[in-house]
């Protein structure tokens, strides 16, 4: 047994090998926010009038809502107070000169940085056929595979070119799926955004390769305020990666991203995430603050739209990766692993809106908490009285790893009419010392057991994340590997 | 809104004044503080509005509204229609009868009981079991909480006391009813039931409304179960067509000690029932059931939590509910597991069947873990009669309608099987096929 | 291969579930270790197999040579001790497939050999199947999860084909067998029979014992053993029941176990 409780600690107590620092220097603005920082932000992007506009009336709703009730405080995670003029609100690596940033005139230093990060900027393809849109800080610097994507009619870009090039599309979607009223982080981040990934699908294309886009936050005290659009046009499919590793750092970092994804007639978005923020030391300190809008609307009859998720950092994680069922027959799925160690606590989970006729949610949530990690499962299954024959199915499964740590789940569910079926299942276990013994006897180490059960337990999401996010998850999750897992 | 339920408070509050100048209040002594204590915890907050998470889906603004008050001392007679609905078939039971929270000595029948089992009316136990009742009223029920609880607490009169001394058996069922006869008339009844070491006991609590029109009942009954004991608890909630019905349980279980409650709601426009199952002792069992039937314009809402506060207890809950017409059903179930309660084996479904369109349901089961070497699952499904069930009955001969019924009655049924009690589950079976429709070759069948 | 010397064990609440039991099997051969509900039959297979729950108070257990005691469960497993459990734990999400690569991969690395690949195991698989009469089917469940109980015995015996152990000790795995899967049970278990391999079928009833025949029976009674002798003794106990033992053991003098060869 004591191998077993070797591993737990191993697992709760993991090193974090991504928590390097680069020094490069960074044209940042002072700390704090206030009018003149939004119109900055704008102009240094430089954003055409709609997009200034937008961004002013977001600032000024988010300024009504900090003076009257501030902060939302509902989540079951408790965090020091967050004092928003103390975070820098852009950042950006120095460029030389005005011209365009192509990949040779990209910061050598910063090229080393995706390098260390494992990310193929270049030709060198670790992952093969990944097209990267890079995000260091708050600036995008390169995208490869941009000119293959071109021809097929995909834009896939950063943010920040989409309002340059296709302001027409961002006008028309931004916002349309999380307005800036939508909730306190929704209107910080419309105010203050600074940059992420841009992608649109055209009608009857399937896009060939993965899209993905790694984000990183360097700068100590900056706030990493991203923003990504995702639009799939009729009968079109995408898959869209996104990993996240951050540097550690003392003091705590904001993370406030909205991600709206837009799937008309028959389209298809899938959105993987494998994040490892850094989770605060033995004691929780210094880790990241995660608190995201992510949101798809399956707007198209059978459209679908599948978040997929691997939760493996963050010292305060807030984020509900959600999708509204308004075209007739679309599909909702969540698929979700979340595990919390040390001090981590995450509040998380999924909310389903059933509004079309004939919709259908799954959700699958499992969390494992160790350590004295708290894990929260909070879920909305709302099906209006016109959802008729709406169908969900939820299930959440913990597994808790020692007697320190926690599993809590909070699902909602509301039921507007009498054709629909929801149906909700949650179980809690750990890993029995029958178990142990079961795969002890046949030879298996007490580590590789604990890492196989595990494993076991996440099967079911883990085999909707695309195949290279499949075996970045399983390395997240293991402890030790050594060839016996994948 | 707000200022109608500012005035509610308010009407409360200043009820209460005049009760305490009156000297209402004034005996038993030890009871004075814990009333003080408990009407300024309803006047820190008033009644509880939708902004608060247990009360997110039941909208209380009609029943803050009206101005109800406390029955006038002297009482008619209670008309004989209501003495027959009392009336259980094929037994007689010991009963205490409350006519509109008042006790009615000539209505009710327990007097003394063999073996030492004591039932009696709490205003007279006050005097002649102070001891047993300080040690226990207020004490269990989480009424800092619980507003309904605190206001119950503050203006507590009667209600029933029942006291099983220790290695007594009461064979026969107790029946505790509180009759609603009269409009416009709150009425809060105060439950307490003591079984002392390894007894057993069986109490029925039936709230029963003659009058169509409104009126409001605020009850609460705190059970303790000694060490061994077993309480067999049932609560038949037949209220009226408008009434109100707020009730709150709250039982604490000793080591070893078994609880079984079984609470049945057909009736009222608005029932709320908290329901709170403490472990407080290792090896205790509990059972939770409930099902409700409901139809018209009705509310229903239960909140449950279930709390292993220490290692190696059980814990069942079984609730479902048939929802017709453009009812609204609004279920939470907590299952609260403490650090160090291993070896919980904790489960809870949930269940509605969902009969027309209009209807809304609206669940949210629970569960907090804090240990790990635990079993706790739970599940919860709303859905309408599956339709291979239907058909299969049609297959064999049974029309649309019988079909139906008799789904609806197999679905309702689990939940009556538990009742342990015969006479009790045919008498909750007929009101359930009253409820359910008149299908008569469903009824035969059945 | 196996010597056991004067071996007390049992639990925390029932520290002398076994008194001073001692056995001795060499290579080749098959015991059968019988005896009535309590003798503590599966207790002795849990503690050679270095079952966490069970306390050994004394004696001595030497297996190839080695301490057999004082080595983890998974080492014993590596060194080739496989128990066939009577209650076969269920792990859900794994597949048996991806369970038997691991734990054949890790006893090849443990010994210095490659590991096996996908193709490899995948034929090695094949060929085991065979020996068992099972088919691809069950490869893929999950370990146990959803396995009537005749399954997961007949799951064992695929494992024990896959690991090839020494020393294979099966625990009771012919209880809750219908007659057919039990000869299918019992022909997997003969066709593993090597001289170089031994066997320890720990089992209440006769029936096992008909098709995998042993060299020696033993009957435990009480935690001591009792009574050994060749396969007859087997089909005498059939015959006369436990009580037969019970009443020898009242008459013989008290305390004492008898050295079994």
């Amino acid at each position: 047994m004591s191998t077993t409780a070797k591993t737990l600690e191993a697992l709760a107590n993991r090193e974090y090998k991504w928590g390097f620092v680069s020094d490069i220097d960074a044209d940042a603005l002072p700390p704090g926010l206030t009018e003149e920082v939004v119109r900055a932000i704008s102009a240094k992007k430089k954003e055409p009038e709609f997009m200034l506009e937008w961004r002013l009336r977001a600032y000024r709703h988010w300024l009504k809502m900090e003076r009257s009730a501030g902060e939302p405080k509902w989540a079951n995670v408790t965090y020091p107070a967050i004092d928003y003029q103390q975070i820098v609100y852009y950042s950006a690596p120095k460029r030389t000169g005005d011209g365009p940033v192509s990949l040779d005139e990209v910061d050598p230093k910063l090229l080393e940085t995706f390098e260390k990060l494992g990310i193929p900027l270049s030709e060198r393809k670790r992952l093969a056929g990944v097209a990267v849109d890079a995000v260091f800080d708050s600036v995008s610097v390169a995208t490869t595979f941009k000119e293959k994507l071109a021809e097929l009619g995909i834009i896939f870009c950063s943010f920040s070119e989409a309002v340059q090039n296709h302001p027409e599309l961002v006008q028309k979607y931004l916002g349309s799926v999380v307005p800036y009223t939508d909730n306190f982080y929704a209107a910080l981040n419309s105010a203050v955004f600074s940059d992420g990934s841009f992608c649109y699908i055209p009608r009857g294309v399937r896009c060939p390769m993965e899209l993905s886009t790694y984000f990183r936050i360097n700068a100590a005290s900056s706030g990493q305020f991203e923003r990504t659009l995702i639009v799939a046009e009729e009968e079109s499919y995408v898959s869209y990666l996104e990993g996240c590793t951050a540097p550690m750092r003392d003091e705590n970092q904001l993370h406030a991203a909205v991600v709206e994804l837009v799937a008309l007639d028959n389209a298809q978005i899938k959105y993987s995430t494998v994040q490892n923020w850094y989770a605060g030391d033995a004691e929780g300190r210094g880790g990241i603050f995660n608190f995201v809008t992510k949101r798809g609307k399956c707007a198209g009859r059978r459209s679908k739209i599948s978040w997929t998720q691997v939760e493996t950092g963050s010292a305060i994680t807030w984020k509900y990766p959600s999708v509204i069922l308004q075209g007739d027959d679309s599909v909702g799925e969540f698929y979700s692993v979340a595990l919390t160690a040390n001090r981590q606590q995450a509040d998380t989970g999924t909310k389903m809106i059933h509004i079309g006729k004939n919709t259908r949610s799954t959700i699958i949530s499992k969390g494992i908490s160790a350590g004295r990690g708290n894990n929260t499962y909070r879920g909305l299954v709302k099906i209006l009285p016109r959802a008729v024959n709406a169908r969900n199915y939820t299930q959440c499964d913990s597994l808790l790893l020692g007697d320190r740590c926690g599993a809590h789940t909070f699902p909602y569910i509301e039921v507007g009419n009498a054709s629909s079926i929801a149906e909700h299942e949650a179980s809690t276990s750990k890993i029995s010392d029958e178990q142990l013994f079961y795969c002890k006897q046949r030879g298996i180490s007490g580590d590789n057991a604990v890492s196989m059960i595990i494993n076991g337990f996440c099967k079911e999401v883990f085999k909707n994340l695309p195949m290279e996010f499949a075996v970045e998850a399983t390395k997240l999750l293991g402890v030790s590997l050594e060839g016996s897992i994948g | 809104m707000t200022t109608t339920v500012a005035t509610a408070k308010d009407r409360y509050l200043a009820e209460f004044q005049t009760l305490e100048r009156g000297g209402a209040f004034r005996s038993p002594s030890w009871l004075a503080p814990l009333r003080r204590r408990a009407i300024d915890r309803f006047a820190e907050s008033g009644f509880p509005t939708t902004r608060d998470e247990d009360w997110r889906y039941t909208n209380l603004a009609s029943l803050a509204a009206t101005p109800f008050r406390p029955a006038a001392p002297s009482q008619a007679g209670v008309p004989d229609e209501a003495l027959e609905r009392l009336a259980l078939p094929g037994v007689e039971w010991p009963r205490l009868v409350f006519v509109d929270g008042r006790y009615s000595p000539k209505l009710s029948t327990a007097r003394q009981l063999p073996g030492g089992v004591q039932v009696a009316s709490l205003a007279e136990a006050m005097i002649t079991d102070g001891d047993m009742i300080e040690r226990h009223l207020g004490r269990h029920v989480r009424w800092d909480k619980n507003v309904f609880a605190a206001l119950n607490t503050a203006f507590v009169d009667d209600g029933g006391f029942v006291c099983l001394p220790p290695e007594v058996r009461s064979e026969t069922p107790l029946e505790l009813v509180f009759l609603a006869t009269t409009p416009g008339v709150v009425a809060q009844p105060r439950t307490l039931i003591v079984a002392g070491l390894h007894s057993r006991l069986t109490v029925v609590e039936r709230y029963v409304g003659i009058t169509d029109e409104a009126y409001f009942t605020n009850a609460v009954t705190e059970i303790v179960a000694g060490p061994g004991a077993a309480v067999d608890h049932y609560v038949l909630q037949e209220q009226g067509a408008e009434a109100f019905h707020v009730a709150t349980v709250h039982a604490v279980l000793g080591r070893d000690s078994v609880f079984d409650t079984c609470g049945v709601t057909f009736g009222g426009r608005l029932a709320r029932t908290t329901l709170t199952l403490e472990f407080a002792g290792e090896g205790g069992r509990g059972a939770i059931n409930g099902l409700y039937v409901v139809g018209g314009r009705q509310h229903v809402d239960h909140h449950v939590t279930v709390d292993h506060a220490v290692p190696r207890c059980t814990s069942r809950q079984l609730f479902k509910g048939v929802l017709d017409g453009n009812a609204r059903a609004v279920f939470n179930g907590r299952v609260i597991v403490r650090p160090g309660a291993q070896k919980t084996d904790a489960t809870q479904t949930n269940k509605h069947l969902l009969l027309s369109d209009g209807v809304e349901v609206d669940s949210k089961p629970q569960l907090e873990i804090f240990a790990d070497d635990v079993k706790c699952t739970h599940g919860a499904a709303e859905g309408q009669l599956a339709p291979e069930a239907l058909f299969y009955l049609k297959s064999r001969g049974l029309g649309e309608e019988t079909a139906r019924a008799l789904l609806t009655y197999g679905f309702a049924h689990e939940v009556l099987e538990r009742v342990a009690v015969e006479p009790l589950q045919a008498y909750l079976d007929r009101l359930l096929m009253a409820r359910l429709g008149s299908d008569p070759i469903a009824k035969e069948i059945v | 291969m196996l010597s056991i010397r004067n071996l007390s064990a049992g639990v925390v609440d029932k520290p002398d579930i076994l008194k001073r039991i001692s056995l001795e099997v060499k290579a080749g051969e098959v015991h059968a270790i019988m005896g009535p509900n309590g003798s503590g039959k599966s207790t002795l297979a849990q503690v050679l197999a270095g079952h966490p729950g069970y306390i050994v108070t004394s004696g001595a257990v030497t297996y190839l040579g080695q301490d057999l005691l004082a080595m983890p469960a998974e080492e014993r497993a590596r060194a080739g001790l496989f128990l066939a459990f009577q209650y076969p734990v269920e792990i859900p999400g794994v597949s048996n497939a991806y369970f038997l690569k691991a734990a054949i991969n890790e006893r090849r690395s443990r010994q210095g050999q490659e590991e096996l690949d996908a193709m490899e195991f995948l034929q090695l698989l094949d060929e085991k199947l065979r020996i068992v009469e099972m088919d691809r089917s069950f490869v893929n469940r999950p370990v146990n999860e959803g396995f009537s109980g005749g399954e997961k015995k007949r799951n064992e015996i695929l494992q024990m084909a896959v690991l090839e152990p020494t020393l294979a000790i099966l625990d009771e795995t012919d209880s809750g067998l219908d007659i057919d899967a039990l000869k299918t049970v019992a022909q997997g278990v003969n066709r593993l029979r090597r001289p170089d391999n031994a066997m320890i079928l720990v089992t209440h009833y006769q029936r096992l014992l008909q098709y995998v025949e042993p060299d020696h029976v033993h009957v435990l009674f009480d935690g001591h053993i009792v009574k050994s002798g060749g396969k007859e003794l087997a089909l005498e106990l059939e015959g006369k029941g436990y009580d037969w033992i019970r009443e020898e053991v009242a008459a013989a003098e008290p305390a004492g176990s008898s050295v079994a060869r």
